[in-house]
């Protein structure tokens, strides 16, 4: 199950929207501590920019992954939008996923008015689907989508 | 000629959980090998006929070898030597 913040939620929406016809990516990094927390928003750059295809430029990647390294996080999320298709992982998706412990979410963006936010496991081109709880705040562990109007 | 090559996460297998390894070469394929001789394994998911796979990305401090030379790019003593899976896919 992917645990994450609605306000990590509206960033990762909000980006999909903002390069909508392209695809958008990026991670949400958190503690290397095992408590699968997503913490810190970190937009990246399409290198692709195509609305069917996503790659995170090289040097971006460089970086991205030695201030992990410094602060002593993990890509806890990885997500990236489909823009004419639903939010399911395509096989170029299963191919290239390469980080066994990354929930991997998917946005599709194809509808102007409504969003599909899922999220996945991908591990050895073997795909899980996995419920996504919403909460307001890590703190307090009951307080869940069910318990908050729909936005 | 000594270098620290980072490995990343989901080659860790290959490592015994190492993040990063101790290695030699004066290139970047003679640094792979190396690693392979002592790990078996890794080689076959960096190299693909002579060539470095196309969504793994391999850096010699900060420069990414496929500008560089490749496989054949240049490593020095005391280099780091940083792999790292590409993040990319799509809807098709």
């Amino acid at each position: 199950m992917l645990r994450i913040r609605r306000d990590l939620v509206d960033a990762i929406v909000e980006h999909a929207r903002r390069d909508h016809p392209d695809e958008a990516c990026g991670v949400i990094a958190g503690p290397d501590d095992g408590t699968d927390r997503p913490e810190r928003f970190i937009p990246m750059l399409n290198a692709a920019r195509s609305p069917t295809f996503y790659e995170f430029d090289s040097a971006d990647l460089l970086r991205l992954y030695r201030e992990m390294d410094a602060n002593d996080e993990v890509p806890v999320v990885i997500y990236h939008s489909h823009t004419a298709t639903e939010a399911y992982p395509s096989r170029t998706d299963v191919k290239l996923a390469q980080e066994p412990f990354a929930h991997y979410v998917l946005v599709s963006t194809r509808d102007p008015e409504e969003h599909d936010f899922r999220s996945y496991r991908i591990v050895n081109g073997v795909v899980t689907e996995e419920p996504v709880e919403v909460v307001e705040s890590y703190m307090f562990a009951n307080t869940g989508s069910d318990d908050l109007p729909d936005a | 000629m000594a270098v620290n090559v980072s490995i990343p996460t989901i080659l860790r297998t290959h490592t015994g959980g190492e993040k990063s390894v101790e290695a030699s070469g004066k290139t970047v394929l003679e640094v792979i090998d190396d690693i392979e001789a002592k790990h078996g394994g890794l080689k076959d998911r960096l190299v693909k006929d002579e060539k470095l796979h196309r969504f793994v990305n391999v850096y010699v401090n900060d420069e990414d070898v496929r500008f560089a030379g490749g496989l054949d790019a240049e490593v020095k003593d005391g280099d780091t030597v940083t792999i790292l899976p590409a993040v990319a896919g799509g809807a098709r």
